[in-house]
């Protein structure tokens, strides 16, 4: 009889040498004869025990990690393929603590699929929102995620069954649904994540948009820096084609649906909407002034739906399950889960999909266990790169889109790196600015010309040149560009610098001669 | 302005042809003139704007716009050094003094003896395994200046 071992193919499972160890065991195997198939899955998300491996024995699938190549011998010795103790059991996956208390909706099958099966998805639930979504009318599926209280997963939190809705109610036409699969918050890899270990999922959410909207045309704009997920998608839309829940016949319903994937260039403002549209067209990712919404003239001038990968993913379960299933969970106006991605400084990193409501102190204690390094933990950067930083006296806060909002910050894609006391904040700061400019399209002036004064100016504060004045200067510069820039990136990239001024201050005074 | 070989020049003008009727092509032409040739050659630049219709200067602003396309050959392995706050807070920025002076070069630069290219990268998606490295396509993750040597050595990644 076959044993089946599963090895993450996952992008960061690879980074620590999942691929070496996935060929170990096959090499292992055929030398002692054993009856192996090793099954590429994606990640459980519980980046601190990568490489995790699993076996599936007549007790369930029990995981072993992290395993390296040293170690494939002895797991063999230890008769590992019938579940034997070794140092590294960690018993039954789905009884590893920090998995789980986890609420995996929009996770359900990632690290637990063959995610270049077609047969394993269906087999684990996929396919039947899609089904169900078949047998509605157009606006019966929109009300559905209305219903589900489902806000865009990519940081604007914007109630994605009023965005379909203007879609839908746009004139019958040539409609796209666009996935903005541009992940560039560092801090974040729910996206990559999902693309690799369930691309299916984000292809049945943009194939049932499709189906709602009356669009016949999906673009997936994925990131240069994700050549695996590139991968992972290409296969799964092949082999969605090949089982017909793509083409000219989607599921023999009669309704044409194709997909394509198009990688971006390095640009980290092509995640704002309409920069990505412009991408998509070819162009220079220049942002483009709104009203029109893009709902109404997108994609090639088009009504388009533009959504974030999670959002997207959620939308089959929300169709399966029931929009009031999905708004079970979660508080106040965050329904559903969010996948959080624990990241930087944190000994026990990885990705927590919990219902709204937990607050960073669980988070960042309960799963995350602290630092890395074992030190203190004197701030995070929760949202990214425009997010705030947030001091251990907010730790309490909950993770909740207007929680967030109600203390300054802001919770975007739901990632959270942790920084220790060796952290310098005026530092940071400037990297905030730097950022900025480095990546401002350059339309507007706040930002394009802004961000290049704002490092400047915390420069000179850093050299203890002028202090007081120069952070005074700061202050009103932050305000400048929040209040004057065209888009989100001039416009949130004072947000890290104005919380390290408030809470953070005396990295700044320290400076001041 | 510098003058392709007829091979290269041939393989740009056929790329563009092949990818000019697609929608919004002209990314998608760039990206596989990249892989093809490593680079953008700036002499690439008036046979794309032909072949799609488009003026060079449009062409000009998309090339120039990516961060992702390059002007110039790289060297033989391309080493992207994540700069973004997860690996700065595992010391990504140590990791980068190190990787320089490795390398013999800086940011945007290529080794005299043309094998390596160092870039900063803003985010490879693995930050819960700070500080990332990705070569030629390969991520690493929680890269420690030994690792960074050893991923170096041989002037090729291990596989």
């Amino acid at each position: 009889m076959t044993t089946l071992v599963y090895v993450p193919g996952d992008a960061g499972a690879l980074s620590l040498g999942a691929g070496e160890v996935a060929r170990a065991i096959a090499e292992e195997a055929a030398r002692r004869r054993a009856a192996v198939k090793v099954v590429r899955n994606g990640s459980r998300g519980a980046y601190w025990l990568e490489p995790l491996i699993e076996v599936l024995t007549p007790r369930g699938r029990l995981a072993y990690g992290p395993v390296t190549t040293a170690d494939v011998a002895g797991l063999f010795e230890a008769d590992f393929l019938n579940g034997g103790s070794h140092a590294l059991s960690l018993g039954a996956t789905e009884a590893i603590p920090w998995l789980k208390g986890q609420q995996r909706l929009t996770f359900e099958r990632v690290g637990i699929i063959d995610p270049t099966s077609v047969a394993d998805y269906v087999k684990h639930g996929g396919y039947q929102g899609l089904t169900r979504a078949l047998s509605m009318e157009p606006a019966a599926i929109v009300q559905e995620i209305t219903t589900s209280g489902l806000r865009g997963r990519g940081g604007a939190a914007f109630p994605t069954g009023i965005k379909w809705k203007t879609v839908l109610d746009q004139p019958a036409g040539q409609k796209y649904v666009t996935c903005n699969a541009d992940e560039g918050d560092s801090g974040t890899f729910s996206d990559r994540m999902l693309m690799e270990g369930d691309p299916l999922a984000l292809i049945e959410g943009m194939t049932i948009a499709g189906v709602a909207v009356g669009a016949t045309q999906g673009y997936i704009y994925l990131r240069a820096e994700y050549p695996h997920a590139l991968r992972a998608l290409r296969t799964a839309i092949a082999a969605a084609h090949q089982a017909r829940y793509l083409g000219s016949d989607v599921a023999g319903a009669g309704k044409r649906f194709d997909l394509e994937v198009r990688v971006g260039a390095g640009a980290y403002i092509c995640g704002e909407e309409t920069s990505m549209l412009e991408s998509l067209e070819g162009r220079r990712g220049e942002v483009r002034v709104r009203p029109p919404l893009p709902a109404v003239k997108g994609l090639f001038g088009q009504p388009t739906i533009v959504n974030n990968v999670v959002t997207l993913a959620s939308v089959p379960w929300i169709l399966q399950h029931g929009a009031q299933a999905y708004a079970n969970f979660g508080m106040g106006k965050s329904r559903g889960t969010l996948p959080i991605q624990l990241a930087g400084n944190i000994r026990r990193g990885g990705l927590v999909e919990r219902a709204f409501g937990l607050t960073l102190r669980e988070l960042l204690y309960d799963y995350g266990g602290g630092t890395a390094t074992g030190k203190p933990i004197r701030a995070v950067q929760v949202g990214g790169p425009l997010g705030a930083y947030i001091p251990a006296s907010q730790f309490d806060t909950a993770v909740d889109y207007e929680a967030l909002a109600g203390i300054g910050a802001m919770l975007g894609h739901g990632g959270i790196v942790v920084f220790d006391d060796s952290v310098d904040m005026a530092r940071m700061a400037r990297y905030a600015m730097e950022f900025c400019a480095i990546e401002s399209c350059g339309k507007c002036t706040p930002c394009r010309i802004g961000s290049t004064r704002g490092v400047e100016v915390i420069d000179r504060i850093l050299a203890g040149v002028d202090g007081e004045r120069n952070v005074r200067l700061l202050e009103e510069l932050c305000e400048t560009m929040v209040q004057g820039s065209l888009c989100g990136l001039g416009g949130m990239a004072p947000f890290p610098v104005q919380s390290a001024l408030r809470h953070f201050r005396e990295d700044f005074r320290g400076r001041v001669k | 302005m510098e003058t392709l070989p007829p091979a290269e020049s041939a393989v740009v003008q056929r790329i563009a042809s092949d990818l000019k009727g697609r929608p919004g092509p002209l990314l998608e032409v760039l990206h596989a003139i990249q892989a093809a040739l490593g680079y953008v050659p700036g002499a690439a630049v008036p046979i794309v704007a032909e072949v799609l219709n488009l003026s060079r200067a449009e062409v000009h602003g998309v090339v120039t716009f990516y961060h992702y396309f390059r002007r110039s050959r790289p060297g033989a392995h391309t080493v992207s050094l994540c700069q973004a706050e997860a690996c700065q807070s595992m010391g990504a920025a140590a990791l980068a003094a190190h990787a320089r002076r490795r390398l013999g070069i800086d940011f945007h630069q290529t080794s005299p003896d043309g094998r390596f290219s160092l870039e900063p990268i803003y985010c490879l998606g693995n930050c819960a395994c700070s500080p990332a490295v990705m070569i030629d396509g390969r991520l690493y993750g929680r890269v420690t200046p030994e690792r960074f040597d050893a991923l170096v050595a041989d002037g090729a990644p291990s596989p």
